[in-house]
Order: C-alpha cells, then structure tokens, then sequence
C-alpha cells in the first residue's frame, strides 16, 4: 500500500500559482497525482491549472477535503506556511523548500510534533510512490511500481538509487527524500521505520550523509527491529572536516558524523552497506537473495 | 557565515552582554591611538594585540618566519606600535588555519582584564549551539575556560554543564542559575554570570547565530564576568533579515575561487586533490567525490551547479575548476531530472569551445531524460571529452585517464 501517499491522497500545493508550484504541480498532475487545488493568499476564488485556488489552508481542507500538502513558498514564509498546514488539520506535510532559517524550524518542528503530524523536509525533493502519487519534484520516468522502499537525504542521489533499482529490474513502493537541513521534520531512523512496517515493501535502501546522527540512530533501531534487507551508503567520505558541503547539514563536526563513523556503525547493525553509490542496485538484488 | 571577533563583539555589547573593552585598528597607528582612547575609558595601562582572522588558536598562533604571536601583551605604546606592525601583513598559522596560514589584515586593541585584586581571575567556557539530535538549541558551559571544549568533554564529562532550550517557553531564569551553580560562582560574579548568559542568550537568538563560543569567558579579580574572546557564526539563511549583520561578510578570509563561484550562483568548496568535478545536487556531488577517491583519484573540489545546468553555468564550473594547477582530469557527473541531458550536453560543448584550450582530459556523464542523446553529442563532437551513461563506467574512466 505504499506509505505517506498513494492515489487516494486529496494533495494541495502551497504556493500554488508560483513560478516553482505550477511548474511541478502541472508535473505531479500530468502523472495522474491527485491534486485537489492550491493555496496562494489573495487569489482564493481563482482557478489555476484547472483546480480550485484558495486563500488558505483551512479552506482547502474544509472545501476539498485536502489531507496532503506540498509546500513550494520561498524560505522566509515557508516555517509559516508550514504552520499554516499543520494548524488547519493536514496530516502530511511536505516541504520542498530551500534555505528556511534554522530558528524558524526548530518552533516549526516542535509546533508540527504537537500536532501529530508528519512534515517532511524542508530542503528535499519530496516523496514519489510510483503508480499512485508523485508529490515532489523528482523525475517521474525514472521511477516503476516495485516493492523497495528508499529514504535519502539528497535528491539527485535519491535519482541515482532509483534509477538503478528500476534497471535492476526491481521497482519503488515509496522513496522518501527527506532533506539535506540540519532540522528536519521526519528522520531517517522515522522514515525506515515507516517502510519496515509496510506491507508492501520488501527492501530499503537509507542514503545518508556527514553531518548529524540520524543514520546511527537508525542503524541502531534497524538492529532491533530490522525484518527486511537494507542496503546503506553515506555521501561524503572524502569531506574535510569544518566544511559546509552544499547542504545546510552536510558539515563534520566531530568523530561521530564522519561518514566512516556513519558506515562503521550501519556495518555492524547489518546493513548492507557499499562504497561506492554506483553498487546500490545491485547490492539490493543480492541482499534480496540471502 | 564567520565573522571576526570585533564584530561578534559589536553584537555582544549590543545585546548588553559584558566584554572586555576593545577597539578595532589596521595600521599600527591606528593601534597606537586605539590604545590611547583605552586608557582614557578604562584606566587600563596593559593592552592586548590580537590578529583578526576567521580561526582558532591564535594565542599559541606564529606570524609565518617569526616568533610573533597572534595575541600579545603591551605594556608601553611604543610595545602596541612595535607588535602591530609585527603582526599587519604577516601571515598566520594557527591550528585551526592549515600549514598555509591567514594574513593579518584587521587588529583588535583590548583593555587588559587579567588585572590583579581581592580574587585570582578565573576563565570558564560557554557556547551556544544547535543540538541536531533533539532539534535544540543548548547552551554548553565548562570551568575549564581556554581548553579545547572538544578535550574536556573527552577527557573530564563531568565538568561540563548542558541546558536544552525549549523553543516554546525560551531561555529561562531557572536555567541560568543552574548554569551558574554548575560552575560554581557565588556572590556578585553569580549575580553578574546570569545577567551575562541571559544577554547572551538574546544574542544568540537576535542575531540568528549558528554557534556563538565565548573561550573563556572571564570571572575578573573583583567577581565581574564578561567576555573576553567571541567566536560568532551565523546562519546563511537568515542573512536576508539581517543586512547590518550582513555587511561583516569579509570576503578576504575565503578562498577567491569560493567567492568568484558564489557569484556565478555555483556552490564550490576547493580541495587538495587531483581530479576535478562537477555535479548537479549536493549529494550526489559528495558521492561522486567519493567515486573519485575509490578511482584512485583525490577530489579536488565540491562543485553543485544545482538545478540549471546550461552552457553559461557549466562554463563558469570549468573556469573555476581549471585555475586550480592541481586538477588532472575533470569528472562532470549530471542526473538529468527535469533538465535534459541533451541541452547539458550541448552546454559542455559550447563552453568547451567558449575556453578553448583544455589542456585536461574530460569525463561527462548524463543520466536521465535523453541520456543516449546526450552521449551522442558529447560522442560525436570532436572534443577530447569522453562520456558514460552508467555512473560505474564513469568511475572506470577516472581510473583510465589517472591511471
């Protein structure tokens, strides 16, 4: 059944009539993504790619009955925006945006935890579960309805994974991007977590990178818990020390968030993990035999 | 961003937080006067030079050649002049700078504080930071001010004070005290240490730092507590709500390649190593650097083009890339998502052609949408430039031109 979205999701896009939001909103329709309108302040009662436009988030919820919503509003109003969907009822929140100041994700992140809801991102490219929803900006034709799960903090190495899964013959039930930000709303170890308890999905690849303790944490909980073959590798094993590697939360600050630390402990938990991201589909398919 | 502790300093006391006196000075007259006007304002006769640049461990730092130190006591003004001069235009290797050093540009002039009375002066240690784990902000205290914070929290846990800050309530007064109790003040400096690390708090937050580090923060001989050192970073993000803030930016303590990238809207950090790259995405652009590494090659850079991958960018990219003597060979690595490899494709022959003579093999990978028509361009154009599909043969023709 995938997780997170799937054709019966009713989605809204939050800067909706934008640059960015019509673009990929015209993208995630042409898919066959049920997009049941958009919110943009001020041009609610307007029609933008056929689909209603409200004023807020509140009514898209009221009016269309939304339960998903894609953020794509620039950094200095997207803690709001997100603020805005957790508030009016949304239960999944997906924010694309780039470049959101950390102070405002640490409220945002405490406030959306309040409510019970999932936010993924910000600084990600969205989540695509493949024949049913595509709420994201990832390349669509990339992708085939399949049974492994994928969680990754980057987007165009999530592509890199996926494209290698769809020619190994294997397929995505969902693949999570869940962004490159030093605060995001769902980590990797809640991500897995999520793709370990579907049905649906017989094996995981995690792709983490320096900086932070989320692929330890997971690693760790995958020991426990773990029932399906995951396959790991950490972005960024030649990163020196002390330097920002394009993401705000790709930084080494200490021992623990090497990416050598990261693989060591993924090693001993049992994962799969490769050296080099060109392995990843393959190592899958192997993994899926033992 | 970094910035110097003058200017992490001109935060500070606009925050009311506590620090020892200083004025700012590039010529050693300018050092001369700045030490004067101290006088006038604090009676201090000591003055302190300290070098400006963005990194640690200057004290124990050596003026490249010499045994200038990159903080020094004066004791005369002819002293101020003599180690200003020393220090201006020389370059500096600290721990934290790399064989290579920092050139002196900017001095701070500062009061003397470790002056003599009823106590002896004590260093202690704060920071404030984001916790990634809990998605927090912590204040991190110590009694071991001037180490490393790394060492202690190594070596001695148990000297060492954290308080997490919840985000809907805020910094509060209970806090501080804990803070203050755990290092053990008492009287007016315990009164004055919450003051201060209240102030600082505020900041922190005003400020939108990233991580603001006060190594050491002094307890005075008469039970005064201010900051003698300030290390201040700030977060990029939210620059745009900040423009006096913005204005520290001192672009001559980064590498000028990392500046004439940020303004082609290119994401460049240079490294040491022989091979060059260029990619679209932060990840994969570490993962192919990686791929580099496991070719028998060293990365000799981080490049993200992000999105908009055309000729004009990926121009800019081989400009930036081949000033660096070191780089042998260059690996373009671009996952074509919603730009199309045909157009990337089309890009690297028109900038190829638009520099002329690369001297250096050239590796162009396109995957994604129209990756064979991609290749073909690349293939068919005459250029000394091969192409992968796979990010595997890829890795296999670094290992080829490198061998």
């Amino acid at each position: 059944m995938s997780v997170l979205v799937n054709k019966n999701s009713k989605i809204i896009v939050q800067g909706f009539t934008g640059t960015e939001g019509t673009f990929h909103a015209q993208q995630m329709i042409e898919y066959g993504t049920n997009v049941v309108g958009g919110v943009t302040p001020g041009k609610g009662g307007s029609t933008h790619l056929d689909r209603p436009v409200f004023n807020t988030v509140e009514d898209a919820v009221k009016k269309a009955g939304a339960d998903v919503s894609i953020i794509f509003v620039p950094p200095a109003f997207a803690a709001d925006a997100i603020q805005e969907a957790a508030d009016a009822g949304i239960k999944v929140i997906i924010c694309i945006t780039e470049g959101i100041p950390v102070m405002d994700m640490i409220a945002t992140k405490k406030y959306v935890k309040s409510k019970g809801v999932t936010l993924i991102g910000p600084n990600c490219p969205g989540v695509m579960t493949p024949g049913g929803a595509k709420v994201g900006i990832m390349p669509a034709f990339i992708f085939k309805p399949g049974r492994i799960g994928i969680v990754s903090k980057s987007g165009t190495l999530t592509y890199e994974a996926v494209d290698q899964i769809t020619k190994a013959g294997l397929g995505q039930s969902t693949a999570i991007g869940i962004g490159g930000d030093p605060i995001i709303g769902t980590s990797t170890k809640e991500a897995v977590e999520m793709l370990m308890n579907d049905p649906e999905t017989d094996g995981i690849i995690m792709i983490g990178e320096i900086g932070g303790g989320m692929e330890a944490e997971a690693a760790r909980w995958i020991k426990e818990h773990g029932t399906k073959p995951v396959v790991g590798f950490i972005a960024g094993q030649t990163a020196p020390k002390g330097r920002r590697m394009g993401h705000a939360g790709a930084i080494v600050g200490g021992a623990d968030d090497t990416a050598a630390a990261k693989m060591k402990i993924m090693e001993e938990c049992g994962i799969f993990v490769v050296q080099s991201p060109a392995d990843l589909g393959e190592t899958m398919v192997k993994a899926l035999k033992k | 961003m970094n910035i110097h502790e003058y200017q992490g300093k001109e935060i500070l006391k606009k925050y009311n937080v506590k620090i020892g006196e200083g004025i700012y000075a590039d010529t050693p007259e300018g050092a001369v006067e700045a030490a004067k006007k101290l006088s006038e304002t604090t009676g201090t006769k000591v003055w302190i030079v300290k070098a400006q640049i963005h990194a640690g461990g200057r004290g124990k730092g050596k003026v490249i050649g010499t045994e200038v130190r990159g903080v020094m006591v004066a004791k005369t003004l002819d002293e101020v002049r003599e180690k200003s001069k020393a220090l201006l235009g020389g370059t500096l290797v600290t721990i934290q700078t790399g064989e290579q050093g920092k050139v002196v540009n900017k001095l701070l002039i500062a009061a003397d504080v470790y002056y003599p009375g009823e106590t002896q002066p004590k260093e202690l240690y704060v920071s404030i930071l984001l916790d990634r784990g809990t998605g927090q902000n912590v204040i991190i205290a110590s009694t071991e001010g001037g180490m490393d914070i790394e060492e202690v929290a190594h070596s001695t846990p148990e000297k060492i004070t954290k308080e997490f800050i919840d985000p809907l309530i805020g910094f509060q007064g209970f806090q501080a005290r804990k803070i203050a109790f755990g290092l053990g003040l008492t009287g007016p400096a315990f009164k004055d240490f919450v003051v201060f690390i209240t102030n600082l708090y505020k900041a922190y937050i005003g400020a939108d730092a990233s991580m603001i580090e006060i190594n050491p923060v002094l307890k005075t001989s008469d039970g005064q507590i201010l900051a003698v050192d300030a290390k201040i970073s700030l977060d990029d993000n939210a620059l745009y709500r900040h423009p006096d803030l913005a204005a520290y930016r001192d672009i001559t303590e980064e590498d000028p390649l990392e500046v004439e990238a940020g303004e082609n809207n290119l994401n460049y950090v240079k490294l040491d190593g022989n091979v060059g790259c260029m990619v679209n995405g932060a990840g994969l652009a570490m993962a192919t650097m990686d791929v580099i590494k496991l070719s028998g090659g060293e990365p000799a850079n981080f490049l993200d083009v992000g999105g908009g991958a055309n000729a004009k960018t990926v121009e800019a990219g081989f400009r930036i890339i081949l000033k660096d003597p070191n780089v042998k060979a260059i690996l373009i690595n671009i996952f074509g998502g919603i730009v199309r490899c045909d157009r990337v494709a089309n890009g690297v022959v028109e900038a190829y052609k638009a520099i002329g003579d690369i001297k250096v093999p050239i590796i162009v990978r396109l995957q994604g949408t129209n990756a064979e028509e991609g290749a073909k361009i690349i293939n068919e154009s005459g250029l000394k430039v091969s192409s992968a599909v796979l990010l595997k043969d890829a890795a296999a023709l670094v290992k080829k031109v490198i061998g």
